[in-house]
């Protein structure tokens, strides 16, 4: 175990100095040199463009060694910011498993001024917060951030890892699973500790939901797993809670990476994520166009929630793709999705059959849809849909917000 | 420019409610289950053979799965593709997503040089979406995940990727491998005289010999998730039906929606 410079191959391009986000590479007389801090995070492999730098991990022998891996970690997800709701998820989740095993839980937060999050992290949960700072961790790009986590799992060995199940989680987590060497489980909806071994027991839907499964990581460490958003329930504050904050000292440079983020582009029609949706309108090919779509997105409005269309809606361009729901495009788990004018074929019950609450507006009481519906709401959409807009606005106090509905 | 692809070979969920159950163990006999190429992976096939077009080059499909898995080789020889391997090996059974990597990864060490690696950004079946980044990984080479859109530019690739938000614009020296989503284009429908030629080719398999791997990392015994238990959820029924004049249905939906927002 360790890691080591092939002194006949390096060259001294000083690739992998740049790409050291500890300051722990020196390019002496040509040959780059280790230096005692190295935290093993693998950065200067992924840079190295000859093969001159080898990492060797260590690999799991037995129970004992097993047992020396301790603690629940949590990536806490941030935006511009702001901590991801399911971060908070993942907290009142890792709560609980870390309390089943008596152990810690800690949060591990990357950003650039993110250090207010950190009271925030502890009031829903953690005992510590591992804080990496710096300018170029403000946005998330997949080197630096899969650097610093690996140095942290290298360090401080945990025994869980839990990471959202977002597009940044499902870009970071397998990459450093593979790099750590160790099991990974994705978009998990249950999470439970096996009493007998105290191994992390993962439930996730594959296939489209047709089945479940249960994984578990049995002899590598960390047992790492992505947790689907707005499945774990959001844990109450307690303001008053203590935890530490543990600093991780940091320089990233940006010229040691390969990759550029050129341009971060908000979307300006959709203002809340699918994903992170507490209630979806979608249509579907029953709103004949793309003028006649504009009464779902006026639903949508009135209710706060996002907007949602089927595949024929993508596929004429009424919606761009992102809007997708189903198969080929998102999988989503909101309190209530309504569905106007689509027919529930499988491909798109399998993005959105586990949501709590389905309403569906059909003219077709025998649309598959309807039989999978909470409320199946025979009728015109043309006809009913600006009726509950108007009863929905009636109900809502001028100007504001669906919260304040009586 | 040389561009592999990565091929999954799935069952069509749209036949599985007609598949039948085993009565008495409730699994879902899949013989006979027709499978047909992961959805997204057409799309990451168009993208490479439309680049190879604008560039010249080479594009190579590549498959782990068992020799079945030959037939979704053959439909990439027929949108464009100019060979595929196929690696099937009975020792690559039960792989998790960090032993298909290593394998393909190896695989990939044998062909040689490349520009790009695309995959879909997941497998209908599997859903993890971890072979693309796990890959990446093994291969040290950078990824872009969920990708809608991809410019070459000499040496550089400029991508858009779709995030919750919106979009990130990055850009990357070649080689790297992009994972692609569905909006990025239209795959082509082979034609019957491309499928006959497809048919033609011929597609080499490569079994664990053929690969220069450590034996334990294949596989069911190479693979640190082990599924423990597998079961059927009870399928979603329907509840209440409602029907009436609009203005009424509009009234009850309104309260149940109301009713369910206060809690
Ligand atoms: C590989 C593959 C992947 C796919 N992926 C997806 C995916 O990700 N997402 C997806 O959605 N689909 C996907 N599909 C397509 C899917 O099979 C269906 O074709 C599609 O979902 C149908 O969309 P729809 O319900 O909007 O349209 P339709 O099936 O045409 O249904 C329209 C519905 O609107 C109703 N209607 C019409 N007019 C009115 C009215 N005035 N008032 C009330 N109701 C009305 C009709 O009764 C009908 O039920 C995929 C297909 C394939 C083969
Ligand atoms: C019920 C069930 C649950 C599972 N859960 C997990 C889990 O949580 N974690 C885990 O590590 N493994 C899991 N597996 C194993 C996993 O499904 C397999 O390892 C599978 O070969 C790859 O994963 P995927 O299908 O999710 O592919 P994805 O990662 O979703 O596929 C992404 C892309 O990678 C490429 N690709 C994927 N597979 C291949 C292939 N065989 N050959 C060529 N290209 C390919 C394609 O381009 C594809 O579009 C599970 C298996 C089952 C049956």
């Amino acid at each position: 175990m360790g890691i080591s410079v092939i002194g006949e191959k390096c060259t001294g391009c000083k690739k992998c100095e740049a790409a050291c986000p500890f300051g722990q590479i020196e390019v002496i007389d040509k040959k780059a040199v280790i230096q005692e801090g190295c935290t093993l995070c693998g950065a200067c492999h992924e840079a190295c463009e000859v093969g001159a730098i080898e990492v060797e991990r260590p690999i799991l022998q037995g129970a004992s060694d097993l047992d020396t891996y301790r603690g629940v970690f949590v990536f806490a997800e941030q935006r511009e910011g702001e901590l991801r709701s399911c971060t908070l998820e993942l907290l009142g989740e890792g709560r609980k498993l870390a309390d089943k095993l008596g152990q810690e839980l800690a949060a591990v937060l990357l950003g650039d001024e993110v250090e207010d999050l950190c009271p925030l992290l502890v009031a829903h949960g953690a005992d510590k917060v591992y804080l990496a700072r710096n300018s170029n961790l403000r946005f998330y790009q997949t080197e630096s951030y899969a650097a610093v986590l690996t140095a942290v799992i290298s360090q401080y060995r945990p025994s869980i890892f839990l990471f959202g199940a977002t597009t940044t989680g499902r870009d970071l987590a397998p990459r450093v699973a593979a790099r750590v060497r160790t099991g990974l489980t994705a978009d998990c909806t249950s999470l439970d500790i096996e009493e007998e071994t105290g191994l992390l027991l993962q439930t996730r839907p594959a296939w489209g939901g047709n089945i479940m499964a249960t994984i578990k990581t049995v002899n590598h460490r960390p047992q790492m797993a992505t947790v689907r958003p707005k499945v774990m329930k959001k844990p109450e504050p307690y303001p008053d809670r203590k935890g530490k904050v543990i600093h991780i000292p940091i320089k990233v440079n940006p010229k040691g990476m390969k990759t550029t983020l050129l341009e971060v582009i908000k979307s300006r029609e959709q203002t809340i994520s699918l994903e992170e949706a507490e209630i979806i309108v979608s249509g579907g090919r029953g709103l004949q166009s793309a003028e006649n779509f504009k009464v779902v997105e006026e639903l949508a409005q009135v209710l706060a929630a996002a907007v949602g269309a089927s595949r024929p809606v993508v596929d004429s361009g009424w919606k761009s793709h992102p809007y997708q729901v189903g198969q080929t495009g998102k999988t989503v788990q909101p309190k209530i999705y309504i569905a106007c004018g689509i027919s529930g074929a499988v491909q798109h019950r399998v993005g959105m059959e586990s949501s709590e609450t389905i309403v569906a507006i059909n003219k077709d009481p025998d649309a598959p849809i309807m039989q999978i519906a909470d409320y199946a709401v025979v009728g015109d959409l043309f006809q009913v849909v600006p009726e509950l807009i108007k009863v929905i606005k009636s109900r809502t106090k001028k100007g504001e917000s669906r919260k304040n509905l009586t | 420019m040389r561009i592999i692809v990565c091929v999954k070979q799935v069952p069509d969920i749209a036949e599985m409610e007609k598949m039948e159950t085993d009565p008495k163990t409730g699994t879902i006999i899949r013989e006979g289950m027709p499978a047909i190429v992961n959805p997204f992976d057409e799309y990451a096939l168009e993208e490479a053979v439309t680049w190879k077009e604008k560039q010249e080059g080479e594009v190579i499909a590549i498959s782990m799965g068992p020799p079945q898995a030959e037939d979704a080789l053959v439909k990439c020889l027929s949108m464009g593709a100019d060979r595929a391997i196929l690696l099937s090996d009975r020792d690559f059974a039960g792989s998790d997503t960090m032993a298909t990597t290593y394998t393909l990864a190896r695989a990939i060490g044998e062909i040689g040089d490349f520009d790009l690696v695309l995959c879909g950004q997941q497998a209908i079946d599997g859903d993890t979406a971890q072979v693309g980044p796990m890959l990446a990984e093994h291969l040290h080479i950078p990824q872009i995940t969920y990708v809608n859109r991809i410019e070459v530019e000499g040496k550089h690739v400029v991508a858009t990727r779709e995030v919750e938000d919106g979009y990130e614009v990055i850009r990357c020296r070649m080689p790297l491998l992009l994972t692609v989503v569905k909006g990025i284009n239209v795959p082509r429908v082979p034609t019957y005289s491309s499928l006959s030629e497809a048919m033609d080719k011929e597609i080499p398999i490569w079994t664990a010999e053929d690969l220069d791997v450590e034996r334990d990392r294949l596989g069911l015994p190479g693979s640190p998730t082990a599924v423990t238990r597998i079961w059927y959820p009870v399928p979603r029924t329907g509840g209440q039906v409602l029907t009436g004049e609009p203005p009424e249905l509009a009234e009850r939906v309104a309260q149940v929606l109301l009713n369910i927002l206060q809690g």
